[in-house]
Order: structure tokens, then sequence, then C-alpha cells
């Protein structure tokens, strides 16, 4: 086993064989989590606290979902309806929820860097679970599981992700993971919607879409986030479900085994045509979502192994 | 006749004269009597010898904030005070941006009182520009001259109204007044945290590109034609901002210009990994850009270094980095942050002595600053090669937020003199 991490924080420090790793054990919960008993023991005895300063269902139910499945004591935690509101900083949070032993940290704050600052002051595992516009790992690594099973592999294929990089953590860790697999990589979008910096990524930009989606083996759609912007990014949904909604029309450039793929929730004709979201040929959506799981599952899996090979802080 | 010290095994720093070679001073009571460096050393009633050290004129550093009135906890005079003399800055030149902003005389006289029973080192204070630093109605220019307020200022806020920064740098005109601005495009900078660039992107912080400054410094620059005023620009960052500021040196307008000790020794990858110590305003920039002010500072188009020393609270600095408070204390790291820059070969001694004595003094028409006859005996004594590990919990400001922490630096101050008096000597 290649994994000496004691969080993940994000896809930057991992390199490429803890990925696989990560990848190769999610595969086997994959086929865990398609048997009539869908349970294993590798969390027994553990506690999961998911605290989400931020919206979510599906990542949320992903990880919760994965926390069980493993035998782990699961606890939600609706951060914004909690003490923050009543003006208890990040770091306070961090320290009383420490003070009740949990073994793992499933973390998303809207602030990019946050849950980097809360790993530092918890002895426990933290997994971020998507900080402001910084990284999303797990997604990164579902999104990586899908590819690699539905291609065959997770090298030299031509990927394009297309949308709103600019506020996406999506995207960051996804250019991270698929760059540091050894993938071609194409940004699509518009270019108030490109990262500043962007070309120094080692990518290609496309603001074309028919362009950049030629003889692409990958189709990676982003969510517009209305909620990150503060007005004026684009001019009105329409014009950009013209130029940069995936259609029929815009999906025929790509090659004619090209997969689709969305991190959700979709906003049906702003960024993708419900029909194709919803073909079982070329959409991976749904797949995505099932991978999502045995992911979290993996990487719970590797970091409690670390937790647990560590030596035991003594109690007074 | 008053008392008479003589400072011996000296290597004296001239900024004036642009020289540093070994000699003797002079100073009879609170002034600079004579110093020499080929003839003979006169008699005195004391002797110090320097031991082959650095004698130079004290550091006079544009833009201090000491945060009283409102938030004594940070930094107070006396504190701020003590770490002045032992980062050997004679004269702390303070911002109004304090809560309240200083922005009338009686508030000024209330600080300038509080500096002077409380600190050993010279305090000058300056006032905001605009009522409550809001931009919208000015400040008691003239009664602000009178009560002591060496420059106007309304720091960090930028006035947006074109039309009342227009009336100000007029009627300041009129009083001889100068005026310190920040430049910079608000608009394209709010809620800024980073420079736009790859570092920023990878780290999803909200960015600024640096043209922000170059089209705040512009819109300044036209201000300047159409009003005459006498102008310095806080911090100039960024390359791009430099040759409009050449064009309006050389088309003769009132402007100088400064940087801060962080943006010449620092750029944004210090940032690593949020560390919020690293987080000033406007942000590091990128090494590109420091090597042009290190450059610009090299021939004298950016006049002044400054500490910017902003003292911030562990609270306001343990948040994520977006939501963290700016700014960072520097009055005891801005000598041995720029001596890097002598040790990296990018300046020398006299030249930076030029932009943190005596090009400051110059601007705001005090007598210090100088290693001449007649000037104040406002002095520094260091040893420019001494080795340590810059250790936070060692520094008198009452805000430990220096992004130095746990850094190898060089340069130690060994003697702080203000007019004439010893106010510091490291054990």
């Amino acid at each position: 086993m290649t994994f000496s991490h004691s969080h993940l924080l994000g896809i930057e420090p991992l390199a490429p064989p803890e990925i696989t790793t990560i990848l190769d054990l999610a595969d086997q919960y994959v086929d865990l989590n398609r048997r009539d008993v869908k349970h294993a023991d590798a969390l027994a005895g553990l506690t999961q606290i998911n605290m989400f300063f931020e919206n979510s269902t599906r990542t949320q139910a992903s990880f919760e979902l994965a926390g069980k499945r493993l035998g782990a004591d699961v606890m939600n935690m609706a951060m914004q309806a909690s003490s923050i509101k009543k003006g208890e900083t990040l770091i306070d949070t961090a320290m009383t929820l420490n003070a009740m032993h949990p073994d793992l940290l499933v973390v998303r704050h809207p602030q990019s860097g946050a849950v980097d600052l809360l790993s530092q002051k918890v002895n426990c595992a933290v997994l971020n679970a998507g900080d402001g516009r910084h990284e999303h790992p797990t997604q990164a690594l579902l999104d990586a599981l899908t590819i690699r099973r539905a291609k065959g592999r997770l090298h030299r294929l031509n990927i394009a992700i297309c949308g709103d990089i600019a506020h996406s953590r999506v995207a960051r860790s996804n250019l991270l993971l698929l760059g540091k697999m050894e993938n071609r990589i194409r940004l699509i979008g518009p270019p108030t919607l490109m990262p500043s910096g962007i070309r120094d990524f080692g990518v290609e930009v496309f603001d074309d879409m028919k362009q950049g989606l030629q003889d692409v083996d990958v189709v990676m759609m982003l969510r517009l986030q209305r909620e990150r912007m503060d007005g004026g990014f684009i001019p009105s949904e329409r014009e950009y479900y013209f130029r940069y909604g995936l259609d029929a029309e815009k999906l025929a450039y790509a090659k004619p085994d090209a997969i689709v793929m969305h991190p959700g929730p979709m906003n049906r004709g702003v960024e993708i045509d419900g029909e194709i979201a919803d073909d079982i040929n070329r959409s991976v959506i749904q797949e995505q979502v099932e991978m999502g799981v045995a992911v979290r599952m993996a990487a719970m899996d590797l970091l409690a192994r670390n937790l647990r090979a560590r030596p035991k802080a003594v109690m007074a | 006749m008053s008392r008479t010290t003589l400072f011996t095994n000296a290597r004296l720093i001239d900024p004036e004269k642009g020289t540093d070679a070994p000699g003797w001073l002079l100073i009879e009571g609170t002034t600079i009597k004579a110093l020499g460096t080929e003839d003979a050393a006169p008699a005195a009633d004391a002797v110090i010898d320097c031991g082959g050290h650095c004698l130079a004129p004290g550091i006079v550093d544009i833009g201090v904030k000491v945060c009283e009135p409102g938030e004594r906890h940070k930094e107070s005079y006396r504190s701020a005070g003590l770490a002045a003399a032992a980062g050997g800055v004679t004269t702390m030149i303070t911002r109004p941006d304090t809560l309240p902003a200083i922005d009338t005389p009686e508030t000024l006289e209330f600080v300038a009182r509080r500096a002077n029973a409380a600190g050993p080192v010279n305090v000058r204070p300056m006032a905001a520009l605009t009522k409550g630093r809001e931009g919208r109605e000015m400040t008691e220019i003239g009664f602000l001259l009178d009560a002591g307020a060496v420059a106007f200022t309304d720091c960090d806020h930028v006035i947006t109204n074109t039309k009342v920064f227009q009336r100000a740098l007029t009627y300041a005109r009129g009083l001889g007044a100068l005026i310190i601005a920040h430049p910079q495009e608000p608009g394209l900078s709010a809620g800024a945290s980073a420079t736009s660039g790859k570092f920023a992107s990878l780290r999803g912080l909200p960015s600024v590109s640096p043209m922000a400054e170059r089209m705040g410094l512009d819109r300044d620059i036209a201000l300047l034609e159409m009003t005459g005023a006498r102008y310095h620009a806080d911090q100039i960052t960024t390359a791009r901002a430099l040759p409009a500021l050449e064009r309006a040196k050389r088309n003769g307008l009132d402007i100088t210009a400064g940087t801060s000790i962080h943006h010449l020794t620092l750029n944004e990858l210090d940032v690593a990994d949020y560390r919020t110590f690293f987080k000033v305003k406007p942000p590091l920039r990128s090494e590109d850009d420091r090597q042009a002010v290190i450059e610009a500072v090299r021939s004298g188009l950016i006049d002044v270094i400054c500490s910017m020393h902003t003292p911030q609270d562990v609270e306001s600095k343990r948040l994520p980095f977006e939501e963290a408070a700016s700014g960072a204390v520097a009055l005891e790291t801005l000598l041995p942050a720029a001596l890097r820059l002598y040790h990296s070969g990018d300046l020398d001694l006299p030249t930076l002595f030029r932009a943190m004595a005596f090009n400051p003094a110059q601007r705001l028409g005090l007598a210090s600053g100088r290693l001449a006859p007649g000037a104040p005996a406002d002095l520094l004594v260091f040893d420019p090669d001494k080795p340590f590990v810059m250790d936070r919990n060692s520094l008198h400001s009452k805000s430990k937020n220096t992004p130095f922490d746990g850094q190898r630096l060089q340069g130690k101050v060994r003697l702080t003199y203000v007019a004439g008096t010893c106010v510091y000597e490291a054990a």
C-alpha cells in the first residue's frame, strides 16, 4: 500500500501511486456496494463527524453512507445553523469538536484554505469535502475512477473541462489529478470564467466550445456557480447555453465514444441539455454518484489505517 | 557647553553623500557636531567604540500604525516606541487609520500627547485627509497642520469620488500640505486577497490584477497635473506602475513614492498554505514585480522604504485566509529584512539608508535622516552581519504578526540614539 497521509486536504500533495492506491481500493468497494449485504468493518468503532459549513445534499449523503457502510458511527452537523452564527470562530468550533474525540472529520467550508487551517488544530484525520474555490479532492478521485472504469485507463486521454472554471474547486482538483496522471487537458469556457494565470497550468484553453471538444475522450461539464458570482461574468443564461451548453450538436465534435460527466447538481438547460444528461450511452453522471460512495469509503479506510498505525497519545 | 559623545571606529553610512567609509562622529547635546573619515578624532566627554560596526542616521518610517486610540491591545505608543528603538527607527510617522480615525485637531493632540509621554523615539503623526476616512468631506487640514500633522492620508481607503479628492488636493496645495495616497483601483481590488496569477488560482483565492495599482496611480497623477499638489504614493509594488511614476517625475510633478519592506523581500509564493501572516495590503506580488521594485529603489525612482507596520492580534489572523486581517508588524524587522537586499548584493547600505532615512525625512521636511553637522543626533549603530533566527515572541510589539518568524536573518541593532540620548542598547 502506498498512502502515507494523515489527512486528505487536496489532490496537490498526492503522488500518482497514491492516487492509484485509492482508486484500486475503491474498485473493491464498488463490488461491495453492489452486493446484497453492503457492509464491512474497516471503520468499526471509529467516529466520523460531517461538518458542512455550506449547503450540500449529495456530498454529505455520500460521505454519510460511506462511513455507515464501513461501520463508523456517523454524525452530521449542519454548521450553517449552529454556533458559527453566534460568532464562534472556526478554530473554536474545531477545538470543541476535537474534545469529543472524533476519528474522521469531513469538512466543507465556503472559504479556500479553511479546511487546511482546521486540520492544523485537531488530532484526527480531516477530509476536505470542498473548500471555497480551492479543492474538492474526493470529487476528482470519483471522476478519475469513473473515467478509468469507462475508458479502461487514466492516462493519455483528451479531457475537456467546460464551463465555470474560475469558481470551481472541482475543476482545480481535476486539473491537478488528471495532470498528474498525464492526460491532455483542455479548458473550455468564456474568458471571464477562466482563472487568472491559467495558461501557466500546462493546459489548452478554448473559448470556442466546438473547437475545444474536437476529438476528446471525456467531456466534463461544470455547474454554473451562480451563488459564487457577484454579477456580470456572463450576459445571460440563454447566451451561455447557446455558446457553452452541452447539446447534441456540440457533443458531435467529440469522439463518438466520448463520455459526458457532471459533478451535479445540474442546471438543465443552462450548462447541459437534459437529453444528453439522461442518455445512458453517453452520460456517466449516475456512475459518478455511485463511484463517489466507493471512493469516499476507500479514502476513509486508508486514512483510518494510518490513524491506527499512529502511536496513541496517552491521556493523563 | 553641553556634553559631547564621540563614536569611534565606526563604518559611517552617509546616505546624502552615498558613502560607506570608516570614520568617527561627534555629537554635542542633541545634535551632530562633526564627523570625519581621515582626520583624527577630537576629544570628547564620552567615547563609544563602535567596533567597526555601521553608524547610520536613524530610520524615518512613514506609515506606522499604532493602535491608539481604539485597539490598544494590539499596539500602544509605549510598545511601538520600544519596538522602534530596538529596530533602529528613530522617527515614527504614524497613521491615522485608528478607531476612531485621527481626523480632528483634538484627536491629533490626544495622540501627540500620548506619543510623547510614552515613547522613547520621535513620533510625528499624520492625519486623515477626509473625515472618518470616508472619502466624502475633507478634514480641517489647516488646523491639523498647526496641531502637528506632517502629512494627510486616508491610508488604504481610496477616495473614489474624484471630485472630493481633487478639491482636497487643491486645498492642501494652498497650505503646502503633503498628501499620501494608496494607488489602487478599488473596483478591481474589492474582495481580493492575492495577486492574480497561477498561485492565486491554485489556492482558489480571490485576486486582483497588478494593473489595479497602475490604474490608481494613473488617476492620481492626472489629478496632480490638475492641482499641482504635493503627493506621495504609499506603496508602489508592481512593475506596471513604474513607467507612469517615472513619467510623472520627469514631467516635474511634485510626486514621490514608497514601497514596503515586505514587497521588497517577499513574494506571493511565500503565502504557501494560506499563511495569514503573509497577508498584506496590497497583496504580495510576483517575483518579477519584486525585482522591478528593487531596481526602482536602486535607481531612486522609488524614494522611500517603509515598514507598513500593522499590528494584528491572534484572533484577527487565525482565520481562513480571506477573512483574516491584512498587515504585518515590521518596526523591528525592517532593518534585518532590508539587509537581505544588502547581503544579496541588490542594494548597498547608503542606498538603503537613502530610502529609509534621508528621503523620508526630506520629503516630510524633517531635519533628521542625515549624518551632517547640525542635524539631530538620531543615530543607529548596527552589525550588518550578525546572524539570528527570528523568534516572534522576542518582539517588543504587542502583536507578533511577523512573516519573518522562524526565518534566518542577518543584522542586529547595537545602539539607538534619539536626540543624543541612548534609547536602546542591545543586551
